[in-house]
């Protein structure tokens, strides 16, 4: 650590104002704040300080991404192996297979979108501001595994730059760029983002895994086959090779689906991370979860064989899709959600209850977790306004009363 | 007249510095639905260049006879007719293209641009000034049409003018077609990026 520090210390002259790499600084300044508090103290009015930045929470939720991450390296491979007949799973081959599935999107979207970042604060001369870190391993997690590398950059870039960078950067984009990164896909390419052939990777990659595909083999997710689901048959929903999948199977996730969401246990691990570390808000994650309940209990009791997927029980809609994901990591994002509790609740629910919503009666998108989000994401500064101005007015009633 | 109009302003204005999409934000809505395909841009550009120049021509031939009261409604009357012999025009030579443009043709009634132009420069000018502001503010709403239908049609499409321009050696490299350029979001995007490049090099426009 202090060896840290002496080499921070040493080359920092030349990042100075008057430094030969002085065009570097904020690059100088990003690693340095990333590594050790910050040295300057405020100088002005009255602050309380605790250990807390913005980096350090945004490392707690990669650490609260991190069961996902794995859970759904290992889910790539297990799907790849199920897919190609194996009988056998080996732990580690299985492992290595997603990792080396995902490692190029990672780096592309860490590449493509920490370039961006570093480039608009040298030209602005700021610090390089520490949003993508947690966005840069979200959109890999929410993108289907066989997703082509171009389409990812050209997302991550539209979405950093017209998103974020033109709104100002961290802390100030209207709408959750991770989301609007997967809206971009899913609308720009739509061949590549829904239907049975992205969702489970088939090719062998570097030589890991197996070539050939077994005969009746689907790639489906499960809404996807609620989507494609003629009307009159009786819904079952089944794995890649044509076995039935239960609730137990929907809640721990081997399923196929994009890379990271599948797992609603892992989720739920992620979640606890995130409320005991306090970064997330608990009303928007239960108030998530209470409107697709109510939601999907309304689908449920007003069955019918026409939207297929209104026949899931309440337990299978929670657990299936982007549903927990999007509740635990996407509706919870501070910068796009409401600030006031109570507007936390309402955000919360509307998002649960239009998630279900899209997702049961429209059959043209299959998940509607990552539309709902985006949707409240704009009604979200509405919902505080309408909440604030509700208090003055309540207030000024308990004036007049005392008066 | 107390002030003297320089004809040159009154024509090349509109092409940059006063230009009623970028500049003004007028006509948005059509910029976004017809800019899909390059072909039905130019077509309605066009369009929107003779029924300008004519109506402005139109306006202020009568601009003094004009009661003051119902002179929105006279107007209105003037661009409805030359719109529906634009369309008729179009139906009867490009068939196809009218088609697509559908009602758009007729909406051009609606075009911000039109009312703006009749009531503040016709009303208020002689014809030979107002023609060449009709023209003038048609070219610069035309320009942006085209510019937007250019890349919605080459990044959305692979296509320009019907014809397929990205080489089918992409397309089996894996290239895909971005399909939310052909969804008006994105001709949002386009003009909004037009506007962005636009202001960075005419940093005296205001707001």
């Amino acid at each position: 650590m202090k060896q840290l520090r002496k080499l921070l210390d040493r080359v920092k002259p030349h990042f100075e104002s008057e430094g030969k790499l002085h065009a570097f600084h904020s690059v100088f300044d990003g690693f340095e704040t990333f590594l050790f508090t910050p040295k300057s103290t405020s100088t002005s009015g009255v602050h309380i300080h605790d250990s807390i930045d913005s980096k350090r929470t945004m490392i707690i939720v990669v650490v609260a991404l991190l069961p996902c991450l794995l859970f759904g390296m290992y889910n790539t491979g297990y799907q790849h192996w199920l897919a190609t007949g194996a009988t056998e799973f080996p732990f580690w081959s299985l492992m290595l297979y997603g990792f080396l599935a995902v490692l190029p999107k990672l780096l592309t979207t860490y590449i493509v979108g920490l370039g961006i970042e570093f480039i608009v604060a040298q030209w602005r001369k700021e610090e390089i501001q520490e949003g993508f870190l947690v966005t840069g391993i979200l959109i890999p997690l929410i993108c289907p595994v066989d997703t082509p590398l171009w389409m990812i950059a050209i997302a991550t870039a539209f979405s950093v730059i017209f998103v974020k960078e033109i709104f100002g950067g961290t802390g100030y984009n209207i709408f959750n760029v991770a989301l609007v990164t997967r809206a971009f896909l899913f609308f720009a390419y739509p061949a590549s983002m829904s239907g049975d052939k992205v969702f489970v990777n088939t090719a062998p990659i570097f030589g890991v895994g197996n070539s050939q595909v077994v005969d009746g083999y689907t790639g489906a997710t499960p809404l996807g086959q609620f989507a494609s689901q003629s009307s009159d048959q009786a819904v079952v929903l089944t794995n890649t090779v044509g076995e039935q999948i239960t609730t137990w199977d929907m809640f721990f996730g081997l399923i196929p689906g994009s890379f990271g969401e599948t797992s609603t246990l892992c989720i739920l691990i992620g979640a606890m991370i995130l409320l005991f570390t306090g970064i997330a808000s608990w009303r928007i994650i239960l108030s998530v979860f209470a409107g697709g309940a109510v939601m999907s209990l309304i689908a449920n009791v007003f069955n019918t064989p026409l939207y297929p997927a209104s026949m899931l029980s309440v337990a299978d809609q929670l657990c299936l899709g982007g549903f927990a994901f999007a509740a635990v990591f996407m509706a919870t994002d501070p910068v796009t959600a409401c600030r006031t509790n109570v507007g936390k609740y309402i955000y919360g629910f509307l998002i649960g209850v239009f998630a279900i919503l899209i997702r049961v009666y429209n059959t043209g998108y299959p998940e509607g977790a990552m539309l709902a989000v985006l949707l409240m994401n704009a009604f979200a500064p509405l919902i505080d306004w309408c909440v604030v101005q509700s208090n003055i007015r309540r207030r000024e009633r308990r004036l007049k009363v005392v008066k | 007249m107390a002030e003297k109009i320089k004809l040159k302003e009154v024509f090349f204005n509109p092409f940059s510095k006063n230009n009623p999409v970028i500049v003004q934000i007028l006509g948005i809505c059509s910029v976004l639905a017809v800019t899909a395909k390059l072909e039905p841009s130019i077509v309605m550009g066009f369009s929107v260049i003779a029924v300008l120049a004519f109506s402005n021509v139109i306006i202020s031939l009568i601009r003094n006879t004009i009661p003051t009261n119902i002179r929105i409604i006279v107007q209105l009357v003037v661009v409805a007719g030359l719109v529906v012999v634009v369309n008729q025009l179009l139906l009867a030579f490009a068939y196809d293209v009218a088609m697509q443009l559908s009602v758009f043709i007729s909406l051009i009634i609606t075009n911000c641009i039109l009312m703006g132009r009749l009531e503040a420069f016709a009303m208020a000018n002689r014809p030979w000034p107002s023609f060449l502001d009709g023209v003038g503010n048609g070219i610069g709403y035309a320009l942006i049409l085209i510019i937007v239908g250019f890349f919605r049609e080459l990044l959305g499409s692979g296509t320009l003018l019907g014809y397929q321009v990205v080489p089918d050696a992409f397309y089996e490299a894996g290239y895909v077609n971005n399909g939310l350029m052909i969804l008006p979001p994105m001709a949002l995007i386009l003009v909004g990026c037009i506007i962005w490049v636009h202001r960075s090099f005419n940093k005296d426009i205001e707001g």
